[in-house]
C-alpha cells in the first residue's frame, strides 16, 4: 500500500470497499470464488478496522435471513455470495425486496451445476432478475470497490429503499489483481452517511414489517416496488454524478456508451468481457471499421430508454450473453428484443452465446462477431442465436 | 505490453511472486499491472501458472493469456512441451537449474539459467524460489528496477520475511547479472 494505492484483487476490492460504507452487520457463507471478500471482511473485524459484527451463518439462506434482521432495525447489512449460494438464498431474495430492505451484496458470477463449475458466467444472477434487486455488473476491481459505495447510497434513498447486488465476474475479476485507488474514509462518510430510515422495528413508533397480504391490497404493494425499481434509474445517474464529483470516477449511470458516434454497428456486453471488447473496438476503428460498444451496467432497472436512443441510427446490434435461457436465447438478448420492439425501423439483431462455464471470449472470438454482424443483411436467414467457442460441429 | 508467465507448483509461491512484480509496477513505477493465477482449484504440489502482465497504459483485454515476453520456471521438474508455448520470438525462457542443457526442449530459445533453489536454502532454508526467480528475472529484463522489486517486497509480503526474500532478490539478481 502506498498512499491511498494498493494493489488487489476484485474480491479484495470488494472487502475494501463494504469495510468503507460501515455495515452494522455482515452475515455471510464463503463460496468460491467469492470466499477472499468473507476472509478479508472477517479480518477488518477482528483487527478493529471495521466496527461490524461478522456473523458466521450455517448457510446463504440464513446469511440474507439475518441480512434482513439486520436491515429490519434501521442497520446497514452486507452480504456476498455467488452461484450456488445465490439459488439458496433464493427466497430470501423476495422477502428482501418486497420489505424493502436496502440489503448490499456482492456476488460472484459463477456457473450453475450440472455440470458442476466453479468458473465463471452470469447464469446466477441472470435468473434472479424477478426477484426485485437492483443489478449492477463492474468491468474491474476499481468498480468493483466504487459500486460497493454507490450500492448503499442508490439502496437508501428513500424513493428507492431496494436492495442491491453488485456483481462480479467470478475469477476473471475476482482474483485478478490490479491497481486500486481507494477513497479516503472521511469522504465516504461525507458521501455516504449513517442510514436513517422510518422502515424499521421501532419502540417509540410500532409498525408491521414483513407483513402479509390479501388480494385485496397486494397488487398495490407489488405497484409501489416496481415504482420503486423504475425511481431507481434516475437516483443511479445522479448517484453516479455526484460520486464522480467527489471521487473523480465516472461510470456512466446505466449504460456507457463506448465510440457509439457513428458507428452502423454495436455490441452490448455485460461484465468483464467489456474490456476486451474494448480493444477490439480501438483495433477495428485504425482500420476504419465503424463499430461500437455499448456497456450495459445495469439489468435492473433495465436502460430500456438509452437502448432505444443509442439504436436509433444503427443498422445492426449484436449481444453478449454469458447465459442462455435453454430452448430461447441469451436473457440480455431479450430485454434488448423487449426495448427494441417499442420503436420504429428497429436494427437487426443477432445474439452470441460464450464464456459458459468459464470459457474464454478471446479478441478474436469478438472481432468475428463484429465481422459476422457487418456482413448480416436484414435479410438473411441467419441464426438469431449463435454459440462462440464451441469446441464441436453442431448439427441444428 | 509485456507478459510474463510463472510456471510452478502450489506451495511454491508462483502466484505470490505474479502478484508481487505487478504491485512493484503498479506501485513504484506508475504502470498498470494485472496478476492473476491459472484460474480454478488450488492444490499443494500441482502445477500452477502464475500471469504478470505490465503494460504503459491501462491494460483492458481480460481473455486469457496466450502469449508471453518471459516465461519463468520456479521447478524445472516441470519441464515438457507447455513451457514454451505461446513464448514471442525474441522471448526468454528462466529456468531454476544447475543443468539445463539437458533439456531438449529448451533448444533453439533463449535461455537463462540459475540455481534459485540454493540460493534460497541457503538464506531462506527453504526450497521456496519465487524471490529469487523475480531477481533473475529483473536481471534480464527491464520489466521492473530492482529498487521497485524490493520495495514492492516490503509492501506486499510479511514483515517477517521481508528482509531474507530481498536477500534472496539481490543475490540472484547478482548472480545473474554476473554471469551476463
Amino acid at each position: 500500500m502506498s498512499n491511498n494505492k494498493c494493489f488487489v484483487s476484485g474480491d479484495e476490492a470488494v472487502a475494501l470497499g463494504a469495510r468503507l460504507a460501515r455495515p452494522n452487520v455482515i452475515s455471510a457463507y464463503p463460496i468460491t470464488p467469492q470466499t477472499i471478500v468473507v476472509e478479508r471482511l472477517s479480518e477488518f473485524v477482528e483487527d478493529g478496522s471495521l466496527e461490524a459484527e461478522f456473523m458466521h451463518v450455517e448457510s446463504e439462506h440464513s446469511a440474507m435471513s439475518a441480512a434482513m434482521g439486520v436491515s429490519s432495525v434501521g442497520a446497514r447489512a452486507f452480504t456476498a455470495t455467488s452461484s450456488q449460494g445465490l439459488l439458496h438464498m433464493s427466497e430470501g431474495l423476495h422477502y428482501a425486496s418486497g420489505a424493502r430492505f436496502p440489503i448490499v451484496m456482492m456476488n460472484a458470477n459463477r456457473a450453475l451445476a450440472v455440470p458442476w463449475s466453479i468458473y465463471g458466467d452470469q447464469s446466477d444472477s441472470m435468473s434472479q432478475l424477478n426477484s426485485g434487486w437492483i443489478q449492477v455488473y463492474v468491468e474491474d476491481a476499481q468498480e468493483a470497490l466504487d459500486m460497493t459505495i454507490q450500492a448503499y447510497k442508490i439502496a437508501e434513498d428513500e424513493n428507492v429503499l431496494t436492495p442491491f447486488m453488485v456483481n462480479l465476474d467470478g475469477f476473471i475479476l475476482t482474483h485478478t489483481y490490479e491497481l486500486l485507488n481507494v477513497p479516503n474514509q472521511e469522504k465516504v462518510d461525507e458521501f455516504l452517511p449513517k442510514y436513517e430510515t422510518e422502515n424499521k422495528m421501532d419502540l417509540e413508533n410500532p409498525k408491521s414489517l414483513c407483513f402479509s397480504s390479501t388480494p385485496l391490497d397486494n397488487l398495490e404493494f407489488k405497484y409501489q416496488q416496481h415504482m420503486a425499481m423504475i425511481n431507481s434509474k434516475e437516483v443511479i445517474e445522479k448517484v453516479d454524478k455526484d460520486y464522480g464529483d467527489k471521487f473523480g470516477r465516472y461510470y456512466g449511470g446505466l449504460i456507457e456508451e463506448y465510440k457509439c458516434d457513428d458507428a452502423s454497428v454495436l455490441l452490448v456486453t455485460v461484465g468483464s468481457v467489456t474490456g476486451t471488447a474494448r480493444v477490439v473496438v480501438d483495433n477495428m476503428r485504425s482500420e476504419g471499421i465503424k463499430v461500437g460498444l455499448v456497456k450495459l451496467r445495469y439489468m435492473r432497472p433495465f436502460p430500456e430508454e438509452k437502448i432505444i436512443e443509442l439504436s436509433k441510427n444503427v443498422d445492426k446490434i449484436g449481444v453478449i450473453d454469458k447465459n442462455i435461457s435453454h430452448g430461447y436465447e441469451g436473457t440480455v438478448f431479450t430485454h434488448i428484443n423487449s426495448a427494441l420492439s417499442k420503436m420504429n425501423n428497429s436494427p437487426k439483431t443477432i445474439n452470441f452465446i460464450g464464456g459458459m462455464g468459464g470459457r474464454d471470449i478471446s479478441k478474436e472470438d469478438i472481432k468475428d462477431i463484429f465481422k459476422s454482424l457487418l456482413k448480416t443483411t436484414n435479410e438473411d436467414k441467419e441464426k438469431t442465436v449463435q454459440f462462440i467457442g464451441m469446441g464441436c460441429e453442431i448439427d441444428e | 505490453m509485456i507478459e510474463i508467465r510463472w510456471h510452478g507448483r502450489g506451495g511454491q509461491g508462483s502466484f505470490t511472486v505474479a502478484r508481487l512484480l505487478g504491485a512493484s509496477a503498479a506501485l513504484y513505477e506508475d504502470k498498470y499491472a494485472l496478476s492473476f493465477p491459472s484460474f480454478g482449484p488450488e492444490r499443494r504440489g500441482a502445477p500452477v501458472l502464475g500471469f504478470t502482465k505490465i503494460h504503459e497504459k491501462k491494460i483492458n483485454d481480460r481473455s486469457e493469456v496466450k502469449t508471453c515476453d518471459y516465461v519463468v520456471l520456479l521447478d524445472e521438474t516441470l519441464i515438457n512441451e507447455n513451457v514454451v508455448k505461446g513464448l514471442k520470438e525474441n522471448g526468454t525462457i528462466i529456468i531454476n537449474s544447475k543443468n539445463p542443457g539437458r533439456y531438449d526442449i529448451l533448444k533453439g530459445f533463449n535461455v537463462v539459467a540459475i540455481d534459485a533453489t540454493s540460493i534460497a536454502l541457503d538464506i531462506l532454508k527453504r526450497p521456496i524460489t519465487n524471490t529469487a526467480m523475480l531477481g533473475a528475472l529483473i536481471a534480464v529484463s527491464d520489466v521492473v528496477k530492482l529498487e521497485s522489486a524490493v520495495k514492492g517486497i516490503e509492501s506486499e509480503m510479511k514483515k517477517s520475511i521481508v528482509n531474507k526474500n530481498i536477500e534472496v532478490l539481490k543475490k540472484a539478481y547478482e548472480t545473474v547479472k554476473g554471469v551476463k
